[in-house]
């Protein structure tokens, strides 16, 4: 079926504001779908990884709304076969941290319930706080 | 041999099985593990922007201590720096390598850090305890072996931190096989399966379990279509995601067959001899002397 995307107006400085915190050049995405084809959180994303990259790359600010950076584990699998070279996971972060960065958490430390603050292990937990609050 | 240890946080809480079996095993080949003095938390995942140099702080101060500890005598001319946790090696790993090729970022951290006795002079080498087996050559490892885990089919879970990204890793990204012969090495069996370095999910088992529960249902599965009757691993994450977030996957499905999880220093233990109780098997939530009993390893 085909799918009809409405663009924006494109935003420049978004793309040159991911461009520079990620340090990747977004715009070499050939848009081979690689990245998309091997992501294990995929299946959960509302839009895929080379999706987010073309939307990035036409500078569509709308791509914060999404789950995808989020869901981004920096497991580096796309990272590893991207045939450009570029490095998702910085993309995946550079977007987080746009949104950590104006103060606005992702996850509720609170919302941690006590039993599993006591069994989680401590790598898990720092790891969460380090990518889902600012 | 003497070498400049790095524990990270898990390995003195929940990961205690690791570092004790681990220590313990080495101690049975020659290596032992100076811990680092006032070492601290490497913040667990790598920092991933281009102007965060504040986040390299933590693992680049740990470099100190190994240059310190060379000093004072604790070591020998050892510059490097073992882990034993793939997620403090790959976080202390990106970290050097940013600091070995920007000399402006480690002016900058250094400069920062100007309350230390001295600079980082960029010349550490953070290693991993695998990496350091290999190094000493799987032979030497087989042959000082007293009990082979004959018969015993161990499927090798990299996870991703071991090998990825490709400027870290500690083996081919796609194809590794340095697990496979560390297994081979204690005469166990090899599985050849597809999910040896898939994520499991890492810290989204925080909030949001149900994506663990599915990595990690597929990884097992997938194991057990192979013939695996261990997982190893050298994650305590990954480890915590297999094992405990698989008993509780067991709980909710009566009929899911579970497969125990060991660390890799653990089964290395058994292999060289040490008694389970140097090897904490009793912190393995998915039973672990199951099988070793059932293989005649312990009893």
């Amino acid at each position: 079926m085909a799918q009809i995307i409405k663009l924006k107006d494109k935003n420049t400085d978004f793309l040159e504001k991911i461009t520079e915190l990620s340090g990747e050049q977004i715009t070499l995405c050939e848009q081979c779908g690689t990245c998309s084809a091997g992501c294990p959180f995929v299946s959960e994303m509302d839009i895929n990884p080379s999706q987010i990259m073309r939307l990035v790359m036409l500078g569509q600010e709308s791509v914060m709304d999404s789950k995808t950076m989020w869901l981004c584990a920096s497991c580096f699998t796309c990272t590893v076969r991207c045939p450009r070279k570029l490095d998702l996971s910085k993309v995946s972060e550079a977007l987080r941290q746009v949104k950590l960065r104006g103060a606005i958490d992702e996850i509720d430390i609170k919302e941690i319930s006590d039993e599993e603050a006591l069994k989680l292990p401590t790598i898990a937990v720092v790891g969460s706080f380090r990518k889902f609050t600012g | 041999m003497k070498i400049p240890y790095f524990p990270g946080c898990t390995l003195k809480t929940t990961a205690q099985n690791f570092e004790m079996s681990a220590i313990e095993s080495a101690k049975k080949i020659g290596i032992e593990f100076i811990e680092l003095p006032r070492w601290n938390c490497c913040g667990v995942v790598a920092s991933l922007t281009s102007d965060d140099l504040m986040r390299h702080l933590a693992p680049v101060r740990n470099f100190l201590r190994v240059q310190e500890m060379n000093k004072q005598g604790l070591v020998e001319n050892e510059n490097r720096l073992l882990t034993l946790c793939s997620m403090c090696y790959n976080t202390l790993s990106l970290s050097n390598l940013r600091m070995k090729n920007d000399a402006d970022d480690l002016q900058k951290i250094n400069d920062f850090m100007h309350k230390e006795e001295e600079n980082y002079d960029g010349n550490i080498e953070v290693v991993h305890f695998l990496s350091i087996l290999e190094e000493m050559g799987f032979d030497k490892l087989a042959q000082k072996i007293t009990k082979p885990l004959k018969d015993l089919k161990v499927a090798s879970y990299y996870g991703c931190m071991l090998l990825r990204p490709k400027e870290v890793g500690i083996d081919d990204a796609e194809a590794p096989t340095i697990l496979e012969n560390f297994v081979k090495s204690l005469k166990a069996e090899t599985v050849d399966w597809d999910a040896g370095s898939r994520c499991c999910g890492s810290y989204h088992t925080v909030n949001n379990v149900e994506i663990v529960y599915t990595l990690v249902k597929g990884i097992i599965l997938d194991a057990r279509k192979n013939g695996a009757e261990a997982i190893i691993t050298s994650c305590p994450l990954c480890a915590f995601n297999l094992d405990v977030r698989q008993s509780e996957i067991k709980k909710d499905n009566p009929d899911f067959q579970t497969i125990p999880i060991f660390y890799f220093t653990q089964l290395m233990g058994i292999a060289l001899g040490l008694n389970k109780e140097a090897l904490g098997l009793e912190f393995n939530k998915i039973d672990a002397e199951d099988i070793l009993k059932k293989k005649k390893l312990i009893k």
